[in-house]
């Protein structure tokens, strides 16, 4: 029961790590700060380890277990709640998936990047950087009310800024990283304007007792139905900004301006997943939302598709992957959406091992290749970079969803629910497909174009190289995890059960409306022999294998093709290329009639004009009015100075003198 | 009151004073011993100001420490006295105006001696301001703050110091007098100066007619709202920081400012309840106009004081706006958002000032790049415009939270137009620092600019714990206001629900429905004289 107990440890453990780098590591050898660095985590991810082994023993009604700290907020009272917010932290199931997740994703990543980092300056800085994700991505999962996953969701954003900025000389960097703070600071106003219903509407931000309000709050009445519909949307708009949907997710791609190890942990694996999380978390008011799950379901969607199109025509290796990024966690807010919440998480999960490895390979790629991320000057890497290729190339089937791979379980869940799940739509299940499809697609072209075919690289200047042991070690474990993730729920398909479904259970049924939680549970009706055949040459598997040969025949076997194609489809190929021109629509529709505004309309014109135009007309006609007064103008400026200050000094003393007499 | 005499509040004003006399024992041509001792003297002032902390009852929604003595004529007394309210912002003076002299060491070269008695004088005038129980000496504080701050721009100011000095001079004198008119006016009604006096009878006797209240209310507000500065009334702001010394713009900012939020809170709430329920959905809108409009100007700004300058516009509209929502939660984040604005804001002109003395410019595109140079003060500048773009768990964001969690439950509208301030600030923060800090160094003068020096670290140090400290223990500064900020609601509340009014005034809004927290038996003793 220690860590139980002291679950403050998790957090302090990286705080510790950023603060010491931080302030001293700029004294330190790089052995110095790499011990802080990976060791801080590493010691993080034994203590989540040791933590989940005794939840795994705590009996059901002790879960959630909340430990409360100390007040962080207190104010009078406001209506009939007491305001006071306490800084406390909370395990239950899906913590301790995020938990491990997290920890386990982030200490691979920190080991891969003493390697991957190790020739960069700033070096310490950006160790402290990423220390201080850990600790605010920590807090969020950890947070037991809103307030404490707000600061650990801002305090993700802020890190996200300070890495993808981390290259601050670049311009194009510091831009990025202002980007992405900005445009997920959008997002956070309407989460923060949720946050603020949320606490009128329930008296308090603590997870549970929010949820045991909205139990027995009536949610068929109006008005009940439509608090929750706000609450639920509101904080999804947040979501939207943090985890890169439609419209705001114009800012991941640019991220991709940050080392690649930032990419994996920060733009994969973890921060961008964190509005997935949220939802999840706040299940009990989404689930009473039907209005607000559909709006999940149908952008989360969309987004899936969208951002596939786009990744068809990148050529950046990074970028590609952030596209497909945003795809994926489209794919997660389907899931939940569709009110398959455990399957949302599970995606998030394999996605964050089979992402992270993706952009870590793609890491390898482009620091064997000296810097190069353009695919289209790889090519031919398949037998020079052996372990890169092979990882890669597992994650790639993970995340098309060949059967037996983590993506396969995980995604086939999603996409099961969307359609025979208690919200199912059917269109929602087509669109997603044909994403999978796409996904399959854009992905093996992605392989093909870096691993396959002669090199289009000068092999003279660039000497490949596999990468030291540092950085290909996390990825031959992550290839593991991007196997193996994915079986707990295996047996499901041979008519079993679903281990990481049951695990995560009780935290979205415990406050469901009673009609959700009857429709969860209720029985499969197809044969397990029939399922397991079902999913396996299912739809979605069908397009991915149809996806992998279109892509062989596209940059293997016909490599002329795509140019052919895009030059008949020679509009949508420029809208693709462009990512449908969404950047330059937002410049010219609000970033720059907003500058303008601001510069000609209020300053020029309403301060400086109208409001300083008032009081200077005011202060030079009173000046006109006295020749004594224009005189002194013409003096120096210190002579004019002391005038007015007898002026006033005199205009007051003379004031309080009268009131003086008219006392006495 | 407790009982006994203390002359605690008559010597944390006046220790100022009196250093200001050993400063002018001083040769003026000593400039060394003239700094060293304003500084010793400052931190000493701050070192006995603490002292209010130690019998302060946290408990007590009254006024503590009080002294009350016969001053001109029977009406005019020396009543001093802090509760909930007024504390914090005493000791948020106390704590800027050593940094302040600090930060004026190297940069102030002439006339040193008359620089530093100029600020000691406007650190007691400050201090008498949130003290004062008496109208006529709150008065004389009031003014006794214009006359060094306008030598301070005017004098050891930059280019345009005069027009500025000139500009501030005009605005806020035009405030102070309609502010004394009303005061003169008060006394008529009431027979004397004594605030607890008058708010005892204003809250026995007839009520003041509607209109005659209404003027009295617009008397005071209009004074306080052009030192806050409320929008459309806060174009000397820009011009007063811009051309003002470092110095000058972290009192003006830090504390000067809040001033004006006090008089509102001090004043008009509680002597005139009707109107300031009247006028307040006009003025909530005036306080988000200026949260946008504040934001927005200072996002397309090139001179990066004269930036800072609008961000207090936004920021002190946040404050305005969370005191006319009426509830406790909004009010003591207004209060708290006074102290974080002192610090951050503070901070912010402090990190300006230091760009100054390197380059004697403030113009955002002589910089560019500055990180590379000096990473110790681009870190520094970092966090301190975090802490005023309200990124938890900074100051910052305690107080904006507070304050839109209580007007939310108000107007729902506000809070939500109030929120976008945070994506706003982020804008122009962010863009500004990109600017100046971010990118390669694009002016050759930039390349071999020094970092941070020991002192510079020290300010900034300083200031950048107190912002990380009242982020994280804000319960230690809100407790204190809670019980003062409710029986001020409270009297709010039990003026407006006289019997007598409910025929001819407006319905009481649902938010301020009375809390029932506050004992009769303390609101006596809140009214009674010691």
């Amino acid at each position: 029961m220690f860590m139980l107990n002291h679950i403050w440890i998790i957090l302090l453990l990286p705080i510790l790590g950023a603060a010491i780098n931080g302030l001293f590591g700029g004294r330190f050898s790089k052995a110095g700060v790499n011990s802080v660095a990976v060791g801080s985590v590493a010691l993080a991810f034994a203590a989540v380890c040791e933590l989940a082994r005794e939840f795994w023993y705590l009996p059901q009604n002790a879960i959630p277990w909340v430990q409360s700290y100390y007040t962080w907020m207190t104010a009078g009272d406001l209506t009939d709640h007491p305001f006071r917010i306490n800084f406390a932290l909370q395990v239950d199931q899906l913590s301790v998936i995020m938990l491990l997740t997290v920890s386990c994703v982030g200490l691979l990543i920190h080991i891969y990047s003493v390697g991957y980092m190790g020739h960069e300056g700033g070096y310490y800085r950006f160790f402290s950087y990423m220390n201080l994700f850990m600790f605010f991505m920590l807090t969020l999962v950890l947070g037991a009310n809103l307030a404490v996953l707000f600061v650990g969701w801002e305090g993700v954003g802020l890190c996200s800024y300070l890495l993808i900025g981390f290259w601050f000389r670049k311009k194009s960097a510091a831009d990025a990283g202002k980007k992405a703070f900005i445009t997920t600071r959008l997002g956070d106003l309407f989460f923060m304007v949720g946050i603020l219903l949320a606490f009128w509407t329930f008296g308090s931000l603590t997870y549970s007792t929010m949820f045991q309000k909205a139990a027995v709050m009536q949610p068929d009445t109006m008005t009940h139905a439509g608090v929750f519909t706000w609450i639920a949307v509101l904080l999804f708009i947040g979501a939207i900004g943090k985890s890169a949907q439609l419209p705001l997710y114009v800012w991941l791609p640019d991220a991709m301006e940050g080392p690649t190890p930032v990419s994996a942990l920060i733009h994969a694996a973890t921060m961008v997943t964190a509005g997935v999380y949220m939802v999840a978390r706040m299940n009990p008011v989404y689930s009473r939302a039907p209005i607000a799950m559909y709006l999940v379901a149908v952008v989360g969607t969309i987004t899936a598709l969208f951002a596939a199109t786009i990744a068809i025509t990148q050529t950046d290796i990074k970028k590609v992957l952030a596209y497909s990024t945003i795809s994926q966690l489209g794919y997660m807010f389907l899931g939940c959406g569709v009110g398959a919440y455990a399957a949302g998480i599970f995606h998030l999960m394999t996605h964050a091992f089979f992402k992270g490895l993706l952009f870590l390979a793609a890491g390898s790629v482009i620091h064997a290749l000296g810097g190069e991320q353009d695919m289209t000057k790889m090519g031919g890497l398949r037998k020079k970079i052996p372990i890169t290729y092979w990882t890669m190339l597992i994650a790639t089937l993970a995340i098309a969803g060949f059967p037996g791979f983590a993506g396969f379980f995980s995604k086939d869940e999603i996409l099961g629910a969307a359609k025979s799940g208690p919200h199912a739509s059917l269109w929602l299940w087509a669109v997603g497909v044909a994403a999978a499809g796409l996904t399959s697609f854009y992905m093996f072209r992605l392989i093909f174009l870096t691993f396959f075919g002669k090199p289009r690289f000068d092999e003279h200047h660039v000497h490949v190289h596999e990468s030291p042991a540092k950085m290909t070690v996390p990825l031959i474990i992550l290839a593991f995890l991007s196997i193996f993730g994915g079986w707990v729920a295996a047996p499901e398909l041979a008519g079993g059960i679903d281990y990481f479904d049951r695990f995560l259970q009780p935290v979205f049924t415990q406050y469901a409306p009673t009609h959700v939680v009857s429709e969860v549970s209720g029985p499969s009706s197809v044969g397990a022999g029939m399922q397991l055949l079902l999913a396996v040459v299912g739809i979605p598997v069908i397009l991915a294998v149809v996806g992998l040969l279109v892509a062989w025949w596209f940059y293997i076997k016909n490599p002329r093709v795509p140019h052919g194609l895009a030059r008949k489809l020679h509009g949508v190929y420029v809208l693709l290329l462009n990512k449908y021109f969404v950047d330059e629509i937002y410049l010219a529709l609000f970033i720059r009639p907003l500058l303008w505004i601001s510069r000609k309309v209020l300053w020029q014109i309403v301060d400086s004009g109208v409001i300083d135009g008032a009081v200077n007309g005011t202060a030079t006609a009173a000046r006109g009015s006295g020749s004594v007064v224009r005189e002194l103008q013409s003096g120096n400026t210190r002579s004019y100075a002391s005038w007015v200050v007898v002026g006033a000094v005199g205009f007051t003393m003379l004031l309080l003198a009268f009131i003086g007499m008219a006392v006495r | 009151m407790h009982g006994q005499a203390s002359y605690l509040l008559t010597v944390i004003t006046f220790l100022p004073l009196f250093s200001v006399a050993a400063l002018l024992v001083l040769r003026s041509d000593d400039h060394v011993w003239i700094r060293r001792i304003a500084f010793v003297a400052s931190l000493g002032e701050f070192a006995v100001s603490l002292l209010l902390l130690r019998g302060f009852d946290y408990t007590d929604p009254g006024f503590q420490y009080q002294e009350f003595y016969n001053w001109i004529g029977p009406s005019i007394h020396y009543h001093l006295g802090v509760d909930g309210i007024s504390l914090f912002l005493v000791l948020l003076t106390t704590f800027l105006t050593p940094l302040a002299i600090l930060c004026s060491w190297k940069s102030i070269e002439h006339n040193v001696k008359g620089f530093f008695v100029s600020l000691l004088v406007i650190e007691t005038a400050m201090i008498g301001v949130f003290v004062s129980l008496d109208l006529f000496l709150f008065f004389v504080f009031w003014e006794l703050t214009l006359i060094p701050m306008y030598f301070l721009i005017g004098i050891w100011g930059h280019e345009r110091r005069i027009y500025a000095a000139v500009k501030f001079i005009l605005y806020t004198m035009f405030g102070s007098i309609l502010m004394l008119v009303a005061i003169i006016w008060l006394y008529h009604l009431s027979g004397t100066f004594d605030l607890p006096v008058i708010e005892n009878i204003l809250a026995n006797s007839a009520p003041l007619s509607s209109t005659k209240e209404l003027l009295l209310f617009g008397a005071f507000f209009l004074a306080f709202a052009i030192k806050v500065p409320l929008f459309p009334l806060h174009t000397w702001l820009p011009d007063a920081h811009t051309d003002a010394p470092t110095a000058g713009s972290v009192i003006l900012a830090g504390v000067m400012l809040k001033l004006g939020t006090y008089g509102i809170l001090r004043f008009c709430l509680p002597l005139f309840p009707f109107a300031s329920h009247k006028l307040a959905p006009l003025i909530g809108v005036l306080a988000i106009i200026g949260i946008v409009y504040g934001a927005l100007v200072a996002t397309v700004q090139h001179d990066l004081k004269r930036l800072v300058a609008y961000t207090s516009v936004s920021h002190l509209g946040f404050v305005v706006l969370g005191i006319f929502a009426f509830n406790t939660v909004a009010i003591q984040g207004a209060i708290y958002q006074m102290l974080n604005h002192g610090v951050s804001t503070g901070a912010l002109f402090l990190v300006v000032g230091m760009l100054y003395d390197r380059r004697h410019t403030h113009e955002i595109s002589e910089f560019g790049g500055l990180a590379t140079p000096m990473p110790v003060l681009m870190s520094l500048f970092l966090f301190i415009a975090l802490s005023s773009l309200a990124l938890p768990p900074l100051n910052g964001f305690i107080g904006e939270f507070l304050i839109l969690i209580g007007t939310f439950a108000s107007h729902h509208v506000w809070a939500g137009w109030a929120a976008s301030g945070a994506v706003l600030s982020a804008i122009y923060l962010l863009w500004a620092y990109q600017r100046v800090a971010l990118g390669e160094v694009t002016v050759d003068k930039n390349r071999s600019l020094p970092d941070a020096s020991g002192r510079e670290r020290f300010i900034l140090g300083t200031l950048a714990v107190a912002i990380l400290f009242m982020g994280i223990a804000s319960p230690y500064f809100t407790r204190p206001m809670e019980p003062a900020t409710n029986a001020l609601l409270q009297q709010m509340a039990d003026q407006l629900q006289r019997p007598q009014n409910a025929l001819k005034r407006p319905a009481v809004p649902a938010a301020v429905a009375p809390h029932a927290v506050v004992l009769p038996a303390a609101m006596t003793e809140r009214r009674s004289r010691p």
